[in-house]
C-alpha cells in the first residue's frame, strides 16, 4: 500500500503507538486528553500538508473518494468497502456508548491546583532575613514538620507520601514552588487544604491546616529551608543583591 | 455614497448625544445624589451583566477594526504614493469604504453601552465620572475631530488627487492620531477598573491624570493598538476571501486574491509582536497584584490560556498556510521545490503548538492521575510552564516570519555578486537565533523566575527581533535586483483559500472574546479592584462552559454584523468599476524593489500572460 493516505494512517498509527505504549517504558504513562490532543495536532498536520497544493490534495483524497464511491471496486475490494461502512458507525456508537454510559468512575478532573490566595495574604514578604542559622532552623523545622509526606529530598516522596492521591507536592519540580511568591506558600501552609477556596474544587488537598502547630515564625523559616533544600528561589519582582 | 454619509451624520447625532448625557450626569448633582440611591437596575430574564457582555464585547470588535483599518489604510496610501501604483490608493480606498460604513455602527454600539451602563451601574458610572469628568470631555472632542478627519478623508478622496495627495495624507495622518487617542482615553477608564489608582487630595484634573496612568494602561494601549492592526487585517482578508469566492471574473479573482493577500500580509505582521504585548500586559498585571496574576495564570482562568494556545495556534496554522498555498499556486513549477522546507516548517509548527496546548495540569482521571503521581505528569508537565510557552511562541513567530521571506523569495533568481553568501549568513543566523532560543527557555527553568521575566524571556523576544530586522532588508536588497524566474498569477487559489481567510477572522474575533472575558473575569467580585466591591446579584464569576458559550456567541454577532456591513457597503458597487476594478490588464506597472513588493506578494510587477 503506496501513497498519502498510506503514509497518512502510518504515521497516525505510529504516532498513538508511540504516545500510547512506547511513552510509558520510560516514564508514566499519558493521560487520554493529551493523548487525543496530539493526535489531534497530528491529523491537522497531515491535513495541511496534502491540501497544500492541487496536486497533492488530489493523490490525498483520491483513494477517499473513490472508496466511498464505490467506483471500480469488484470482488474483495466491494466486500471490504461494505464491512468499513458497516463497522465504521458501529465503532463511532460503541465510542460514544463507552463515554456516556453510567459508571462508577469520577469525573475526569480539571482541578486548579494554584488558586488565587485570599486577599490578606496578598503582598506578604518574608520578614525574616535570609541567613543561613535562619535556613538551618526551617530545615530543620522541615525535617520534623513537612518531610514525612514531602520527602527528605523536597521531592515528594516522604514515607507517608504512598498513601496519598493526589501525591505531595515535589518542590524540586520547576513548576511547583518556583512559580510562586512565598506569602502562597505562607498561605498554604497556615490554611492547607481545608482552607482552599471555591475555585480550587474539588478540594483534594490532605494539607494539614498548620496554622494551630506552627508559629508564623517557624512557617516563615520552613519557607526558607523548602526553597533551599530543593535547589528554587521564590518568584519575586526585585532581583536579590 | 448615500449610505456612507448616512452614517457618518448619525454617528455625529450619537456622539452629540452622548456629550448630553455626560452633562447631565455630570451637572445634575441633586439628580446625580438621587441616582446614588439606586445602585443597580436590571432586566430580568436576559439579565444586566449577560445584556453589558454582548453590548460591550461588540463595541469593542467594531472599535478594533474601526481603529486598526486607518493604520494600514494609510501605509497602503503612502506606498502608493511612494511607488506611484495606483493598486495600493484603490486597496487604501477600498479598506477606507469598509471603515466608513463600520465607523457609525461603531458609534452606535458605544452609545447604547453607555446608556445601558448609566441605566443598569448608576453607582458605578456616578463613581467613574467624578474620577474622570475632564477625560470624558477630552473624549468627546477626540470623537468630533476623528469625525470630521475621517469625513474629509473618505469624501475627499478622489477629490484630493494629484498635487493635493499631500493634503489627504496628512488627513490620514491626523485620523490616525485622533483613533490612537480616542482608543487609549476609554482604555484607561478600563485599566483604572483592574488596576486603580485614587488621590485623595488634588483638582479634577489631576486626580483624573493619575487614575490615568495606572499600572496597566500602557500594557493595554499597547497591546490594543497591535491588536486592532491583527484584526483589522484579517477582517479585511476574510472580506476579500468572500468576495474572491462570489468573483464571477477572472479581473476580480485577481484583484480580491490580491487584496486576501494583502490582508493576510497585516495580520501576520501584526501577529507577529502582539505574543510581546501579551506577555508585557500580563507580567505587569502579575506585579501589580499577585491575587489578579495567579487567578489569570495559574488559578480558574488558566483554563482560558490553553484555549487561547488553541485559536492562536490555529491562527499561525492559518496564516501559514495561506502563505503556502500561494507559493503552490500562484508561482508555477514551485510545489516540488518547496515541499520539504514546507514540510520542515510545518512540524516545527506543529510541535510547538503541541508544547504551546500542554496544560501544566493536566485533564486526567482519578486512576491516570495516580499513575502520573499528580496531575502533573514527571515528563511532560516541564511543557506547562512559561518557560516552555515563551520559547515555542517565539519560535512559531520565527517560522510565520521565515513562511513570508520564503513566499517574497519564491519564483525569483538572485543576481547579486554576493547573494550567495548573503542567505549562507541568514542560514547560519536562524540556526542559531532557534538555538539561543531554545538554549534560553531550557536554563530559564534553572534560575530564579525573576531572572528568567526580567532577562531571559527578553532577550529570546530580542534574538527574533533581531532576525526580522535584519531579514527584512536583507532580503529586500537581494529581491531588488533579482530576476523572476516563474510569474506570479494572481487568480488562481483554490476556494479553500478564501475559507482560510474566513477563519482567520474568525480565530481573531474568537481570540479576542476571549481574552477580554478574561481581563474582564480578573478583576472577580470587584467593579473597581479593592475599591468598588460588585454587591450585585452577578457578583460571581461565570462558570467556564457558560463564558465560553457567551464568547462563541459574541463571535457569531459581530461575523453577522460585518457581513451586513460590508453587505450595505458594497451594495453600491455593482456595475461600477470603483473601487474593486483591478487595474486593466493592458497597464502593467513597474515598482521598485524593497518592501513593496513584498507587500503586494512579492510580485515586482503586474504580469500580462
Amino acid at each position: 500500500m503506496k501513497g498519502p493516505l498510506a503514509t497518512a494512517a502510518v504515521i497516525l498509527v505510529g504516532m498513538y503507538v508511540v504516545l500510547k505504549f512506547v511513552l510509558p517504558l520510560f516514564t508514566a504513562p499519558l493521560p487520554a486528553s493529551l493523548i487525543y490532543l496530539y493526535l489531534a495536532l497530528t491529523l491537522s498536520a497531515i491535513l495541511i500538508f496534502y491540501t497544500i497544493s492541487g496536486e497533492s490534495l488530489n493523490a490525498f483524497m483520491g483513494p477517499i473518494t473513490r472508496f466511498l464511491t464505490g467506483e471500480g471496486q469488484v470482488g474483495m475490494a466491494r466486500t471490504a468497502r461494505m464491512l468499513v461502512l458497516i463497522l465504521f458507525p458501529l465503532l463511532v456508537g460503541w465510542q460514544t456508548y463507552t463515554r456516556l454510559v453510567p459508571s462508577d468512575q469520577p469525573p475526569v478532573e480539571n482541578r486548579t491546583i494554584h488558586p488565587a490566595p485570599p486577599g490578606e495574604f496578598v503582598g506578604l514578604s518574608n520578614p525574616y532575613p535570609k541567613t543561613p542559622e535562619n535556613i538551618a532552623v526551617g530545615k530543620g523545622l522541615y525535617a520534623a514538620f513537612c518531610s514525612p509526606c514531602h520527602g527528605a529530598n523536597f521531592d515528594g516522596k516522604g514515607p507517608a507520601s504512598v498513601g496519598f492521591n493526589p501525591p505531595p507536592a515535589n518542590f524540586r519540580d520547576p513548576g511547583t514552588i518556583a512559580q510562586l511568591q512565598e506569602s502562597y506558600l505562607f498561605w498554604r501552609i497556615k490554611k492547607g487544604g481545608v482552607g482552599l477556596p471555591v475555585e480550587a474544587m474539588p478540594w483534594r488537598s490532605a494539607m494539614p491546616r498548620w496554622e494551630f502547630e506552627l508559629s508564623d515564625e517557624w512557617i516563615w523559616k520552613i519557607i526558607m529551608g523548602e526553597y533551599d533544600g530543593a535547589g528554587q528561589s521564590p518568584r519575586t519582582w526585585e532581583e536579590e543583591e | 455614497m448615500p449610505s456612507g454619509r448616512g452614517s457618518l451624520i448619525l454617528g455625529l447625532v450619537i456622539v452629540v448625544g452622548a456629550l448630553f448625557v455626560l452633562s447631565a450626569v455630570a451637572m445634575a448633582q441633586s439628580g446625580a445624589e438621587k441616582a446614588m440611591s439606586v445602585e443597580y437596575r436590571d432586566i430580568p430574564g436576559l439579565g444586566s451583566r449577560n445584556i453589558i457582555w454582548v453590548i460591550a464585547q461588540q463595541h469593542l470588535l467594531l472599535a478594533g477594526f474601526v481603529l486598526g483599518v486607518p493604520i494600514f489604510a494609510w501605509v497602503c496610501e503612502l506606498v502608493g504614493w511612494k511607488t506611484k501604483d495606483p493598486r495600493y490608493d484603490k486597496l487604501a480606498k477600498e479598506f477606507t469604504k469598509l471603515l466608513t460604513s463600520a465607523y457609525a455602527t461603531t458609534a452606535l454600539f458605544g452609545g447604547i453601552l453607555l446608556f445601558l451602563l448609566i441605566g443598569f451601574y448608576p453607582k458605578l458610572m456616578a463613581y467613574l465620572t467624578d474620577i474622570f469628568f475632564p477625560s470624558f470631555i477630552v473624549y468627546c472632542i477626540l470623537f468630533l475631530l476623528e469625525t470630521a478627519t475621517l469625513y474629509l478623508y473618505w469624501y475627499g478622496w478622489d477629490a484630493m488627487q494629484g498635487n493635493k495627495k499631500g493634503f489627504h495624507l496628512v488627513l490620514g495622518f491626523l485620523l490616525n492620531i485622533f483613533a490612537f487617542f480616542i482608543m487609549i482615553v476609554p482604555n484607561a477608564w478600563a485599566t483604572f477598573q483592574a488596576s486603580p489608582v485614587v488621590i485623595a487630595e488634588g483638582t479634577a484634573i489631576e486626580k483624573a491624570w493619575a487614575a490615568t496612568w495606572n499600572p496597566t494602561w500602557w500594557p493595554v494601549n499597547i497591546h490594543r493598538l497591535i491588536a486592532n492592526v491583527v484584526l483589522g487585517g484579517f477582517i479585511c482578508g476574510a472580506y476579500a476571501g468572500i468576495r474572491y469566492l462570489l468573483a464571477g471574473s477572472r479581473e476580480e479573482r485577481e484583484h480580491y486574491d490580491w487584496m486576501g493577500y494583502v490582508g493576510n500580509f497585516i495580520g501576520v505582521f501584526g501577529m507577529l509582536p502582539l505574543p510581546f504585548a501579551g506577555y508585557w500586559l500580563m507580567r505587569e498585571i502579575y506585579q501589580y497584584n499577585q491575587q489578579m496574576g495567579i487567578t489569570l495564570m495559574g488559578g480558574f482562568l488558566a483554563w482560558l490560556f490553553i484555549l487561547q494556545a488553541m485559536l492562536i495556534g490555529v491562527l499561525f496554522l492559518g496564516a501559514n498556510y495561506y502563505f503556502w498555498m500561494g507559493i503552490t499556486h500562484r508561482i508555477p513549477g514551485a510545489e516540488h521545490q518547496y515541499r520539504k522546507p514546507i514540510l520542515a516548517m510545518l512540524i516545527v509548527l506543529m510541535v510547538c503548538l503541541g508544547v504551546w496546548m500542554t496544560p501544566h495540569s493536566l485533564v486526567a482521571s482519578l486512576e491516570e492521575a495516580r499513575k502520573m503521581g499528580g496531575t502533573h505528569h514527571p515528563l511532560l508537565g516541564v511543557f506547562g510552564v512559561m518557560s516552555a510557552k515563551m520559547t515555542v511562541s517565539n519560535l512559531m513567530i520565527l517560522v510565520t516570519f521565515m513562511s513570508f521571506i520564503m513566499y517574497w523569495r519564491a519564483g525569483k533568481q538572485e543576481t547579486a555578486t554576493w547573494a550567495r553568501l548573503a542567505k549562507a549568513v541568514m542560514g547560519a543566523l536562524l540556526i542559531l537565533a532557534g538555538i539561543a532560543v531554545i538554549i534560553l527557555g531550557v536554563w530559564g527553568y534553572f534560575v530564579p523566575a525573576i531572572i528568567r521575566i526580567n532577562y531571559f524571556s527578553v532577550a529570546q523576544v530580542l534574538i527574533v527581533l533581531f532576525i526580522m530586522l535584519t531579514f527584512t532588508p536583507l532580503t529586500a536588497l537581494l529581491m531588488k535586483s533579482a530576476k523572476t524566474t516563474a510569474e506570479m498569477i494572481w487568480g488562481q487559489m483554490p476556494v479553500r483559500a478564501g475559507y482560510c481567510l474566513v477563519s482567520n477572522a474568525v480565530m481573531v474575533i474568537l481570540l479576542m472574546s476571549l481574552m477580554g472575558y478574561a481581563r474582564s473575569s480578573s478583576r472577580v467580585h470587584w467593579h473597581i479592584y479593592g475599591v468598588m466591591r460588585d454587591t450585585s446579584e452577578y457578583a460571581y464569576s461565570p462558570a467556564l462552559g457558560y463564558a465560553a458559550a457567551f464568547m462563541s456567541l459574541n463571535t457569531f454577532v459581530f461575523c453577522l454584523l460585518v457581513a451586513f456591513i460590508f453587505w450595505v457597503a458594497t451594495m453600491g458597487d455593482k456595475g461600477k468599476h470603483e473601487p474593486g476594478k483591478p487595474i486593466s490588464r493592458s497597464e502593467p506597472v513597474d515598482v521598485p524593489g524593497g518592501m513593496a513588493p513584498a507587500m503586494a506578494g512579492g510580485a515586482p510587477r503586474v504580469h500580462e500572460r
